[in-house]
């Protein structure tokens, strides 16, 4: 593995069934009534959190303290941060303070790339501007290893604005690694001109692409892109892109439906469509635990003698 | 200060005369004088094996004084341009205060006598306050000195603006109106050349068609009004075979390409290193060859820079929030010697043109640019096309936001004159 995680080409195909299989041997510790090993311990993990990302956040702190490392949370809210201290005069703050890793997550493309300049610990992107989400990525391949027993061929759409989503991004990149076959849908406002270079298909129309599907990943629409003229209307949009009960029914019997979350429900996904039991929206943020775990663990070299895995 | 200077044995290249031979040239009071009959008390300074040209001229320089003195001075600025074999340099309106009044292209002149290391020609805002709405007074810059306009970073946005401004420069001879080329509503928020890499690093794109836009309306504006044109920092090849087609219909119209649009594509972009975030954006090896062969063929007239210097911690801050721009004094020589006329795009005369006797054309600047003949001001360069040298900081330039870090260049440049004066002797600034 590369030292750092700030995209998914900074890994192999090896390295991602590494990171699935090392996550599958930390998933049981959440199952435990004291859900800890000591792999990480007296290491030092910093979540540098630029954005606002509950969920990302509790994430990577609970893996982090479930491998019992020393978690400091540093949110631009309360922080020097919000008194305007550069990215690099906090990295180098982080870097006094002996941080192991850091775990960033930014609104600026690159941000996380830029702070490897000035950190010498593991850098992990927890999503950087409309860049890259690569852990969020890896625990989706996880999730969908999990469900449907392998990855190379599935058939894969990623439905919704692939423009702006570095979820679109990370997920094309490590499905197509992996030899999966993906398809990008949504309006062609919102997709790539230069997708197809990454390795995929593109369509607009989710009707034809629906009965062949594996996996069916939506990606959040953010209202406000309707106001920069990507699309005429929300319900427009929820229309010709949504995932409605109508359109499930054209979806294989065993096709999952997956999304990063937070959800619009009744934009990108109706109500009833994301509490079907075929839905895995709640087993990702499982699994995200676990895959983070994992990285953290392979990252940081957690050392076999205090006990690993197993301890 | 010597009076008289001999330079022995340079490859002297004078595109005004089409001269390119082995021979001596004697400097005397400032000016070129005849190279034979016996001068004594010369200082003689040995060329074997360097060239001799006319002073470059750079039409497209940001200088930062007055306003963000941190980041260049006039004479900071001046002084890599002595470096960098400059003898004459066209600061941009862009100050603080905006170089859009006869008072402030005034002071910048002043401060560009007063370094004393290059000839400053300050050019003037088209539009009050780069805002693209009113007219500048062009007519009293003019007076004080000024023979290009441009609302450098941006567009004239308004059509009729830009016509009246073209037609209204016709009133004044040899003046010239230069744009910036980008459509700013296709750039908003754009990072990086938009293609497979601002696809994939997840970098809003600046499309090339924002250029094309600009650079189409712009002609056709230059053709309605025969108006005087100049185009800033070409960086698509469309724009090229626009400009080509344009020149062919007999259209008053220049255009300038940067070193960095010449060497680098958008690939460099994938370190998001911030030195090589500029505006408009580095496009893709397609474009770049086009501009190579436009600058071959004639059909973009000069070199200019675009030195843009600005403070290390603008430019190390995130992607987005970094300005645009680097700097280029020091290296457009050696960058275009190397990348351009060792690589056979282009011979060492005509390179000489681009970066001297065209831009001094454009700039109406009879002292520079040759012919390099007795009794003309002695702006001259002495430079080593094979000597090697590694790009590093600190430079002669306040800032070091330089694209060409960490290259190796050749081509280096050895003695600047200046009206006669040694400003730069043996690589080094005397002043």
């Amino acid at each position: 593995m590369n030292k750092h995680l700030l995209s998914i080409h900074d890994v192999t195909a090896e390295d991602i069934v590494r990171v699935l299989d090392t996550a599958e041997s930390f998933r049981e510790v959440g199952t435990r009534v004291i859900k800890k090993v000591p792999a990480l311990r007296g290491r030092t993990v910093v979540n540098l959190f630029y954005e606002n990302s509950t969920r990302t956040r509790i994430s990577f702190e609970l893996a982090a303290k479930r491998l019992s490392a020393d978690v400091i949370n540093f949110t631009t809210s309360g922080s020097s941060v919000s008194k305007g201290e550069s990215l690099k005069d906090t990295a180098l703050t982080l870097q006094a303070m002996g941080a192991d890793a850091v775990v960033i997550r930014h609104s600026s493309s690159g941000a996380p790339l830029t702070l490897t300049r000035w950190v010498k610990g593991s850098v992990l992107n927890a999503g950087d501007g409309t860049h890259e989400h690569p852990t969020q990525a890896l625990l989706d391949l996880y999730t969908m290893r999990e469900k449907l027993g392998r990855l190379e061929g599935l058939r894969a759409a990623i439905v919704g604005d692939v423009l702006h989503s570095r979820v679109a991004r990370s997920l094309s990149f490590a499905l197509v690694k992996m030899g999966a076959e993906v398809t990008l849908v949504g309006p062609p406002t919102l997709i790539p001109a230069d997708a197809p270079a990454w390795g995929v298909q593109v369509s607009y129309d989710i009707g034809s692409v629906l009965p062949k599907l594996d996996v069916c990943y939506m990606l959040r629409v953010q209202r406000e892109r309707q106001r920069q003229q990507y699309f005429p209307s929300v319900r427009e949009y929820a229309r010709l892109f949504g995932l409605t009960t109508e359109r499930v029914g054209m979806l294989p019997e065993s096709c999952l439906i997956m999304h990063p979350g937070p959800m619009n429900r009744g934009v990108e996904i109706d109500s009833d469509v994301a509490d079907l039991p075929r839905s895995v929206i709640e087993e990702q943020v499982t699994n995200g635990i676990a895959v983070r775990m994992a990285l953290l663990y392979l990252l940081l070299g957690g050392s076999g003698s205090e006990g690993g895995v197993d301890g | 200060m010597a009076e008289r200077i001999r330079i022995r044995g340079a490859r002297i290249v004078d595109p005004a005369t089409g001269r390119d031979e082995r021979g001596d040239v004697l400097v005397e009071d400032g000016r070129v004088a005849a190279p034979d009959g016996t001068v004594s008390g010369a200082l003689e300074l040995d060329a074997e094996g360097l060239v001799l040209a006319p002073g470059l001229v750079d039409l497209h320089t940001h200088l930062r004084e007055p306003g963000r003195e941190d980041k260049e001075t006039v004479e900071s600025g001046c002084r890599a341009a002595a470096l960098g074999g400059f003898t004459a340099v066209a600061p941009m309106a862009n100050t603080d205060p905006i170089a859009d009044t006869a008072a402030v292209i005034h002071e910048v002149r002043a401060l560009g006598i007063r370094a004393g290391l290059c000839d400053v020609v300050p050019v003037g805002a088209i539009t009050r306050g780069l805002e693209g709405e009113s007219m500048a007074e062009i007519g009293e810059m003019v007076e004080a000195g000024v023979r290009m306009f441009s609302d450098d970073g941006r567009s004239v946005p308004d059509a009729r603006v830009l016509r009246n401004a073209l037609t209204y420069a016709r009133a004044f001879d040899g003046v010239v109106i230069a744009e910036h080329c980008e459509d700013a509503s296709l750039t908003e928020g754009g990072q990086m050349h938009e293609g497979y890499h601002s696809s994939s690093l997840g970098l809003a794109g600046r499309p090339r068609e924002s250029e094309e836009i600009v650079v189409a309306r712009d002609l056709a504006v230059a053709r309605l009004t025969g108006g005087r044109l100049h185009l800033c920092h070409l960086s698509s090849a469309g724009s090229v075979e626009m400009v080509r087609r344009a020149k062919a219909d007999g259209l008053r119209v220049t255009a300038e390409v940067t070193p960095h649009h010449l060497v680098f594509t958008d690939e460099e972009l994938l370190t998001y290193d911030t030195n090589f975030k500029v505006n408009p954006p580095l496009r893709t090896t397609e474009d770049r060859e086009a501009l190579r062969a436009g600058l071959a063929d004639g059909t973009i007239d000069a070199v200019a820079t675009d030195h843009a210097p600005h403070a290390v911690e603008e430019k190390e801050a995130e992607f987005d929030q970094a300005p645009p721009g680097t700097i280029g004094l020091e290296t457009a020589l050696a960058a275009v010697l190397t990348h351009l006329v060792e690589a056979g795009a282009m011979s060492l005369p005509r390179a000489v043109e681009a970066m001297s006797t065209a831009p001094a054309g454009i700039l109406g600047l009879g002292d520079h640019g040759g012919p390099i003949e007795p009794g003309r001001p002695a702006n001259l360069v002495v430079f080593d096309p094979a000597a090697e040298w590694a790009v590093e900081a600190p430079f002669a330039s306040r800032s070091r936001n330089s694209a060409f870090l960490g290259r190796t260049l050749r081509g280096r440049v050895i003695h600047t004159l200046y009206r006669g004066e040694l400003v730069v002797a043996d690589g080094k600034a005397q002043r």
